[in-house]
């Protein structure tokens, strides 16, 4: 389960940048950089995820409250 | 052989980051977050373990459970800001990752300070 969120977000990665090159090409620089900031935030939300888990998890092995 | 199998997932995602930094830099910086996050998540079990000895010993040793915990929180802390300022470093802001630093030691100095007014009053009540 662990491993999976990382193909998940460089496939993303992958789609976004292929779609933002596209269209970049096509003439239409706003676009491609709303469709870059969507996928910032999309892959953002899943690390956050992960980061919180991690804290919360130091949290209490080391006792920091 | 679980060594085996985090050594690729590092390998995987090293390339996952080299393919994608090119384009997208802040995808390939969020794959290393990610991956820091996988690999001490895999290895949470084994580090409770030793914990849990570790808290024995010290009970064994008749160690005030004070101390033990400080030491603790003095890790927690340094490597969570080991992982920020890392992660910033990888990221091309090494400023950001020294202020980091900086706050960490001033964290783990706030935390020692007790131990250290114990020790000088000790050393004050040995001294005549």
């Amino acid at each position: 389960m662990d491993v999976d969120i990382l193909f998940k977000i460089a496939g993303i990665g992958i789609v976004i940048s292929i779609l933002s090159k596209v269209l970049d090409e096509a003439g239409r620089k706003e676009q491609a950089q709303m469709t870059t900031l969507v996928g910032v935030v999309i892959v953002l939300m899943m690390v956050i995820q992960l980061i919180s888990q991690l804290f919360s998890n130091v949290k209490t092995m080391f006792q920091l409250y | 052989m679980e060594i085996v199998q985090i050594v690729s997932i590092g390998l995987v995602a090293t390339i996952l980051i080299v393919l994608l930094k090119e384009d997208k830099p802040e995808i390939g910086i969020q794959i290393s977050i990610a991956i820091g996050a996988i690999i001490f998540l895999l290895m949470l079990g084994k580090i409770i373990s030793v914990v849990d000895v570790l808290k024995t010993l010290a009970q064994k040793a008749n160690i005030d459970m004070i101390y033990m915990s400080s030491v603790l929180k003095i890790i927690g802390i340094a490597y969570v800001a080991e992982f920020g300022a890392q992660i910033c470093r990888d990221a091309g802001s090494s400023s950001t990752a020294s202020k980091i630093e900086f706050a960490a030691k001033i964290m783990i100095l706030l935390l020692s300070l007790p131990i250290l007014m114990a020790v000088l009053d000790l050393i004050i009540k040995i001294l005549p």
